[in-house]
């Protein structure tokens, strides 16, 4: 199955939830109305919200910088040693 | 067991380059030096660099020999997807490793890739730098920003069971990579996220190991400013075709 068909029927089940909950009345209809705003809005807060986090717990390395370096400078030594020509014309 | 295993296989190590002399021997020097009991082979696809990389592989397979340096050159840019359906033409081993020139792609982490693949039988091992252990560096916030992003809504819209996709360091089993790389239609950027959505949609096995990415040293990074609309329009197909 395509996965944009997976995210379809998963929409069309939500509708259909709501449209559940419209006819029943079990919560005011005027809160039921909203409810796809409360979705859509919430949806756009967890994706605020990861990124946020995302950025936050941003794993970065600078050490690895300089250990990429040392490792550089010991492979340029080593190629020069052997006489491979790594110098830019 | 595992140790017999390890003396049986091959890994080819597939490496396009352009314009990427000075790189291309530093990676192969920490290639050899990172992987000193490993069966490998280096293969350098080279898209008709002018600043002469081709010299300096030629150089190189004359230090390491050329069974081990393999260079496979082409005439002229024909794109990254195609570079690796050319290296894996000329690929020997059962394993195949993709890695970037540039030393964004570390070789010391090569033996990690390797181990778990021993370790869980995996089709594909892909290096996450979003994992602990994991790690970027030389982003500035925009493009960590941009990452984030990125990561958050495709993980949302395609549910693709790995948290690094656009991560090009992986190692896959031959027959596997031979198997997607057939059916991915994408060019550039997107091509490394259609692979790995791909391989999770046939249902192969993929394991992931913690790698840090530093930023390009020498060169000036290849991404455009067109990337964020490129990599929207391939979220889009995805989402369509798998």
């Amino acid at each position: 199955m395509k996965h944009i068909v997976k995210i379809l029927t998963l929409l069309v089940a939500v509708s259909a939830l709501w449209i559940g909950l419209l006819q029943a009345s079990i919560i005011p209809h005027g809160h039921a109305w909203l409810l796809p705003i409360y979705f859509i809005v919430s949806l756009g807060c967890y994706g605020l919200l990861m990124v946020g986090i995302g950025l936050m717990t941003f794993p970065t390395c600078p050490r690895e910088g300089l250990l990429l370096q040392q490792d550089i400078d010991e492979a340029k030594e080593y190629l020069k040693h052997k006489g491979v020509d790594i110098n830019s014309n | 067991m595992a140790e017999q295993e390890k003396e049986r296989n091959k890994y080819s190590l597939i490496v396009p380059t352009y314009n990427e002399r000075l790189n291309i021997a530093l990676l192969v020097y920490l290639i050899f030096k990172h992987l000193p009991d490993v069966d490998f082979e280096v293969i350098v696809v080279d898209d008709g660099s002018p600043d002469g990389t081709q010299e300096v592989v030629k150089e190189l397979q004359g230090v390491y020999g050329e069974d081990r340096i393999l260079l496979r050159a082409r005439p002229r840019k024909l794109g990254l997807g195609t570079a690796y359906c050319h290296g894996l033409k000329h690929a020997s081993g059962n394993f195949v490793v993709i890695m970037d020139a540039d030393l964004s792609h570390h070789p010391k982490y090569l033996p990690s890739f390797i181990r778990k693949q021993l370790q869980t039988g995996a089709d594909i091992v892909t290096g996450t730098r979003y994992v602990k252990g994991g790690g970027v560096h030389g982003w500035n916030l925009m493009r960590k920003l941009t990452s984030r992003g990125a990561n958050v809504l495709a993980q949302t819209l395609l549910w693709p069971g790995v948290s690094d996709l656009t991560g090009s360091f992986r190692l896959y089993k031959k027959s596997v990579l031979e198997d997607i790389i057939s059916s991915v239609v994408s060019k550039g950027y997107v091509f490394q996220m259609e692979m790995i959505v791909r391989a999770t949609r046939k249902g192969y096995h993929i394991e992931e190991v913690p790698i840090t990415f530093v930023d390009r040293v020498f060169g000036i990074s290849k991404l455009g400013g067109s990337e964020v609309v490129e990599y929207l329009k391939g979220l889009l197909y995805l989402l369509v075709t798998t």
